[in-house]
């Protein structure tokens, strides 16, 4: 069985969703020639030509705007910012344009659009090259963020996003792109908005979403050696999130972690932190305990950025408090 | 509004050489032109009643942009607008009653309530919006004439921008672009020498056809105020990006009537340079050439009343209309469909 990386997981969907309808279009810095930074979109401009997938120079908020007025007149474009923490520079057209078009004109027409954009630390890049910044957009009524976590499920949240009649930001985290698999000989379908059950277990629940994934297997292997089974919830789609799928885990574990590699303050763990206070209160035998990283920008040293980015000795920690 | 007929005439080109207009489409554009100065004369009433909630920016003074530009335009050609867009709307064909509606915040509006002045709206005209952000329409039309150009139509796409837009990335990010990939874009710069409460003067450094030729974009300046030299100079200009010239710039120099918003008192304004713009007033020049035209008084009041009474209805049609439904406006906040 030929194996399949991460990253061309999503040039497959992107292949795909191009083949299977030609309002299709991808551009971005150096998406074409060059087939993306990370390699994700080689050999697409060869098979769909360059009307269809093109570079873009360095202008960000003006490309974004343009997606918004492509969505808007009939084609559903695919954008590629380079990195997440230049999404900085896309911010009115995502959250004054594509985020409100559809409610503010009278729910009289959709923005299709797609914006891709790599997150995460761990690749020494630094404080601008390795933020996630995905709280952000999912605190904007209007858009949609998923954050798929392995080959199988970017390939069918990517092929979801760009059928979504709604502005979908999908993060890939970096630490993500050579991860491999076993090449399926189909694809799944998943549904924005569906998290899954990525490990069962009956003592801890554990609810993250993309790289943050591994760290939470990792330490989900460490609790079993002194028997304690972590359930690990993999979000998936981070807005809408589901809801009911966290919640139900909580009902069988009782405890709660929530853990991703973003800053903890103010982040997608408090979120769900507080909505699981709320509506799982009866279900708690201990503190939901939150773990991101620290209040900081992110380091540029190898010793320092380590220190930073959220461990597994941090993940089991976090679980033993909430055991205590 | 109805579209017009096509024109029969010949030669319109230049200022110093008048172009030929007979008097019926001379009078179908002052008929426009008082369409959109009618209506706006009535928001203010409505404004100043406590009728329009929010905040509301009148194109007093500068309708003839408005209406020669669209002129030029078909129906599938998009238009990207500002936040005194209220002209560029109706002069794209935009129902009255549906505008009116939405500025009085029915349910009845083309929005739903949703928007009002700063986002009125109609895809299926090709108005993409009215906008409150400053320069964000020139990224949208942008894409637009992305679109039309990856579709192969022969469409083009129409951002309209203040003197003000000006100072903004976006429009030095989209002439590039849009130059680049030779896009059917059209800039119209409505460059009423006034960005907020600054002139343009403390506003900028250049011009903006000195910023236009930097990009290579062929520029034409108007007097915005002359509704048959922007409607003349918007058909050469869309005909020319219709058989794929590329991008183009015009600028129309036009005036402010009324303040930044209503409600302004423009106190930071000369009051005998206010005083002089009665000399230019679009309307009254197009009123004035009709009557050298011979069109009687009778035939001009008969318009007048006939514009007035159109916007009368929609404003009747708005005050009853319905409050919007918050639950439907909740179910809006994203489309359904997609994949499952």
């Amino acid at each position: 069985m030929a194996e399949l990386r991460y990253q061309k997981a999503i040039g497959r969907a992107l292949e795909d969703a191009m083949a299977a309808d030609p309002t299709v279009i991808l551009f971005g810095e150096d998406v074409a020639e060059a087939g993306g930074s990370f390699g994700a979109t080689k050999g697409l401009r060869e098979k769909f030509g360059p009307a269809r997938v093109f570079d873009t120079p360095i202008s960000e908020a003006a490309l974004a705007g343009a997606a918004v007025g492509a969505a808007v007149s009939g084609l559903k474009p695919v954008l590629e910012i380079m990195f997440m923490d230049f999404t900085t520079l896309v911010m009115d057209a995502l959250v004054n344009q594509a985020a409100k078009a559809r409610f503010m004109f009278g729910g009289r027409c959709a923005v299709p659009l797609v914006l891709r954009t790599p997150h995460g630390g761990g690749l020494g890049a630094g404080p601008q090259h390795s933020q996630c910044l995905e709280a952000w957009f999912a605190h904007v009524p209007g858009l949609k963020v998923v954050c798929p976590s392995d080959p199988i499920n970017a390939y069918g949240l990517l092929r979801a996003a760009i059928d979504d009649p709604n502005p979908v930001i999908f993060v890939e985290n970096k630490s993500l792109y050579a991860s491999k698999i076993d090449a399926p000989d189909e694809f799944p379908a998943f549904e924005i908005g569906k998290a899954r059950i990525a490990r069962p277990g009956r003592d801890v629940t554990i609810v993250t979403y993309g790289g943050a994934l591994r760290t939470a297997h990792a330490a989900a292997d460490a609790l079993a050696t002194e028997g304690v089974e972590a359930e690990i919830v993999d979000l998936l789609s981070l807005q809408p999130w589901d809801e009911a799928t966290v919640l139900a885990s909580l009902s069988r574990t009782h405890r709660l972690v929530v853990m991703h590699e973003a800053v903890e303050s103010f982040g997608v763990g408090a979120e769900i932190a507080a909505r699981m206070a709320d509506i799982g209160f009866d279900e708690l035998d201990g503190p939901i305990v939150r773990l991101g990283a620290p209040f900081m920008p992110i380091p540029f040293s190898k010793p320092l950025e380590r220190a930073y980015m959220p461990s597994v000795d941090n993940l089991v920690a976090a679980v033993r408090r909430t055991l205590a | 509004m109805t579209k017009p007929k096509p024109r029969s005439t010949g030669v319109r080109s230049g200022r110093n050489d008048p172009p030929e207009i007979s008097r019926d489409e001379l009078a179908e554009l002052y008929r426009r032109l008082l369409t959109i100065r009618r209506a706006e004369e009535r928001l203010q009433k409505l404004f100043a009643d406590g009728e329009v909630p929010g905040f509301i920016h009148l194109s007093i003074g500068q309708e003839a942009v408005s209406v020669g530009v669209m002129d030029a335009l078909r129906a599938q050609d998009t238009i990207a607008s500002t936040h005194r867009g209220h002209g560029h709307a109706i002069a794209k064909g935009m129902a009255l009653e549906g505008f009116f509606a939405e500025l009085l915040a029915r349910d009845e509006g083309v929005c739903r309530g949703r928007g009002g002045s700063m986002h009125v709206a109609d895809m299926n005209i090709g108005m993409l919006g009215a906008n409150g952000i400053v320069g964000a329409g020139l990224s949208i039309a942008l894409g637009s004439a992305l679109a039309h150009k990856t579709r192969g139509t022969k469409d083009v796409a129409v951002a309209f921008f203040g003197d003000g837009a000006q100072a903004e990335g976006l429009l030095h990010e989209s002439l590039n672009i849009a130059a680049l990939w030779k896009l059917p874009m059209l800039f119209v710069c409505e460059n009423n020498g006034w960005g907020e409460f600054l002139p343009t003067t403390k506003h900028l450094a250049f011009q903006f056809g000195d910023l236009a030729a930097a990009y290579r974009i062929p520029h034409t300046k108007v007097d915005g105020n002359d509704v048959v030299a922007v409607q003349a100079a918007a058909h050469r200009i869309v005909e020319a990006m219709r058989d794929g010239a590329g991008p183009m710039a015009l600028e129309c120099m036009t005036t402010r009537v009324r303040g930044h918003f209503e409600g302004d008192a423009q106190k930071y304004r000369d009051p005998a340079e206010i005083a002089a713009l009665a000399a230019r007033d679009p309307v009254r020049g197009v009123a004035d050439q009709l009557a050298a035209l011979g069109l009687g008084v009778e035939a001009m009041e008969k318009i007048d009343g006939e514009v007035v009474a159109a916007i009368e209805a929609a404003v009747a049609h708005a005050r009853t209309g319905t409050d919007p439904s918050f639950e439907a406006a909740c179910a809006d906040v994203y489309a359904e469909g997609g994949r499952a």
